[in-house]
């Protein structure tokens, strides 16, 4: 009834090849985009940006590359926190050697060399499998924020060993900086996870997706029915860490704006961005979205019940936000191994037929 | 001989006690996954879970104290007793089984079957359900340990390496202890799998669980059993590691410290985490001690890490894992 499919006729090529084929996802698709870009920007506030969506648009972008790697590729990192110190570090030598350069220009140059970075990182890949690679990226994780702590040409000599992101504009706004104005930031943020989700959807459903889910269902049958492993490995771990890369980037630079290392991008940032692929559905964008949406809200959604509501202890919030993260995981394994994306889909099911479900 | 050397025989020596407790610590991994196939990513979290709990039953604290004071305004802390060592870690022991029945009623059992990568991530988020819960009960400040183990320099080594060298090696009294306690329990451990009928069982579910379904071998005893031994060896790394450094919550972060170590040695041989600690524990002690100044010193966060990476890459089943077939 509220889901329907009939009656969307296709009579070219190109019709039938769009990214969203039926007329209602293509539709809520365009609504989506018209709030996010023309709405929300005349009513958001500092809090509404700092609190809910700047972290949420920017832990999109890094999900949707986590998914990449491990929901399409099959390839399971825990090194996301490490790439996503490369992506911040580079941004931060970039904007302080090249001051006048536009900011897009530099976070997606970050993203760029993060992709180097990852690519390297990758190369055992070939060779290591399964748990064994999973633990592997751990060396990424430790030896990159280690590096970051260590050599100081990295933070450029600070005192503090750490690096603040100096104020920037694109166009004269300033995006970068305590002086930002709230929309601008988070247009900033909401163009690159516009470009990143249109990117990853294509890609995954081009070719190079076709391989990379060739390469998670069966490495080796992949390899005799002619998909290069080295190629489809690499080009995972360079797009993966692309995406992880501006993240990083915008992480630190529009949303911080002040980032010691190993407390922000340490080993937890990597485990929460693979439970918001977890939680959202493995090899799924808009998956990488829910689980992004959800593990963003649901500390706060906590400290307002706790905190604000019954006037518990913060301590005591963080602690129960710990077990109730431990308890979803298992349960969303347990119950729906595919996640909120699945549940998504079992609900346009039902959409289809209500209400006459028989 | 010359000043450096000696040095460095210190440093190794030092690095083969740490790896010894590498080991400790591996060894809990690699008991389930022989057994159950399951990677055991909380295994570093039962370990401050136990040691956690060790310290409070010992203190006399009142567990969720905080939560039920902040629930019902009371003003509970202790009970006003403590228990000796011995007692507490009886009954830390119990708690530790009772958390594998339960680990194994309500998440594994309801896993079987899916694949492993599944299963590990179900254990990362037991693992923050369990750093979560162990916080709620016991409060999350630093606390000492103190099971009456012996700790400090030990004289007898200091005074006899300085009649020979002319230079005293510091070797913690707790490291010495660490290690007999270890080969004890690896001991054990073996002649606990090779010699009792529960071991054997074990041996046949990890071997086959289907054909040990079939002769009659109960898969949830045995799995129950396997997490208790487990959280036993859990129990006894947080005792030694709690003891060394207080008990916190980087104590669960020797599971990361531990994960190397199983890939150098292989996911599923005893052996091989205790030669993989080993290594570990020598070459991270003699890399800092060489190199360290140069590269900016705290090495051992990563070398155990890239060490174990390029290792792989040249033996991807460890030292002495089972060779890796695949088909297709």
């Amino acid at each position: 009834m509220f889901y329907r499919e009939a009656g969307d006729f296709k009579t070219s090529y190109t019709a039938d090849s769009q990214t969203f084929p039926i007329k209602f996802d293509r539709y809520r698709y365009y609504v989506v985009l018209a709030v996010a870009f023309g709405i929300i920007p005349f009513i958001i506030n500092d809090y509404w940006a700092n609190a809910l969506l700047l972290p949420f648009l920017i832990y999109a972008i890094a999900a949707i590359g986590l998914n990449i790697l491990v929901g399409y590729c099959g390839q399971v990192s825990l090194g996301t926190g490490g790439f996503m110190a490369v992506g911040a570090y580079a941004c931060y030598k970039l904007m302080t050697a090249f001051p006048d350069i536009s900011m897009f220009i530099h976070v997606i140059l970050a993203g760029g060399i993060t992709a180097i970075v990852g690519v390297l990182f990758g190369l055992p890949s070939l060779r290591i499998k399964g748990f064994y690679l999973a633990v592997a990226t751990l060396a990424a994780q430790f030896f990159l924020v280690w590096l970051f702590n260590r050599v100081p040409w990295f933070y450029n000599y600070s005192a503090s060993g750490q690096i603040n992101a100096p104020e920037r504009d694109v166009f004269g706004i300033v995006i970068t900086g305590p002086n930002a104005p709230a929309w601008a930031t988070y247009l900033f943020c909401l163009i690159f996870v516009t470009v990143c989700a249109i990117v990853a959807r294509n890609l995954t459903r081009g070719s190079t997706g076709r391989k990379w889910m060739a390469i998670r269902d069966m490495d080796i049958a992949a390899e005799i029915i002619g998909v290069n492993p080295l190629k489809a490995k690499l080009t995972a771990f360079a797009v993966s860490s692309f995406f992880v890369g501006v993240a990083g980037a915008l992480f630190f630079a529009v949303y911080l704006g002040a980032v010691e290392v190993g407390e922000v991008f340490g080993i937890q940032k990597s485990f929460l961005v693979l439970f918001m692929v977890i939680i959202g559905g493995l090899g799924s964008i808009f998956g990488s979205f829910a689980g992004a949406a959800f593990l963003v809200l649901l500390p706060v959604v906590l400290k307002l019940i706790g905190v604000d509501l019954l006037g518990w202890p913060t301590d005591i919030v963080a602690h129960l936000n710990l077990v109730v993260v431990g308890a979803l995981i298992i349960m969303f394994l347990i119950l729906e191994p595919h996640g909120l994306a699945q549940l998504w889909r079992v609900a346009k099911e039902k959409l289809r037929l209500w209400p006459f479900p028989h | 001989m010359p000043e450096q050397l000696v040095f460095a025989m210190e440093v190794t020596l030092n690095g083969l006690m740490a790896g010894v407790l590498y080991a400790l610590v591996a060894l809990g991994f690699v008991l389930i996954y022989k057994a159950s196939g399951i990677f055991n990513y909380a295994q570093g979290v039962m370990a401050l879970f136990a040691a956690m709990t060790l310290v409070g039953i010992m203190n006399g604290q009142v567990p969720f104290a905080h939560l039920i004071n902040a629930i019902f305004g009371t003003h509970v802390h202790e009970f006003g007793w403590s228990v000796p060592g011995f007692v507490a870690i009886l009954l830390t022991l119990a708690v530790m089984v009772l958390l594998a029945w339960a680990v194994q009623r309500f998440v594994m059992r309801h896993l079987v079957g899916q694949e492993p990568i599944i299963l590990f991530m179900a254990t990362i988020g037991l693992a923050f359900f369990l750093e979560g819960v162990a916080d709620l009960m016991w409060g999350s400040e630093i606390k000492t340990l103190d099971v009456g183990l012996p700790q400090g320099i030990n004289l007898w080594i200091d005074e006899t390496t300085f009649q020979i060298f002319d230079y005293g090696f510091f070797i913690d009294n707790l490291d010495i202890v660490a290690t007999l306690i270890a080969a004890l329990l690896v001991i054990a451990l073996v002649a606990f799998s090779q010699y009792t009928k529960q071991g054997r069982a074990m041996r046949a579910v990890a071997d086959d669980h289907q054909a040990a379904l079939s002769v009659g071998i109960s898969l949830n005893f045995i799995w129950v059993m396997v997490w208790s031994v487990a959280g036993f060896v859990a129990l006894v790394a947080g005792i030694m590691w709690g003891t060394k450094s207080g008990v916190q919550f980087s104590l669960s972060l020797i599971a990361l410290k531990a994960l190397p170590v199983l890939m150098l040695g292989g996911f599923t041989s005893i052996p091989g985490a205790i030669v993989g600690g080993l290594i570990i524990g020598v070459g991270e002690k003699l890399f800092e001690f060489a190199l360290g100044p140069a590269l900016g010193g705290a090495t051992e966060n990563w070398f155990a890490y890239v060490l174990a990476l390029i290792f792989l890459v040249f033996r991807p089943q460890g030292l002495f894992g089972e060779k890796i077939i695949e088909r297709v």
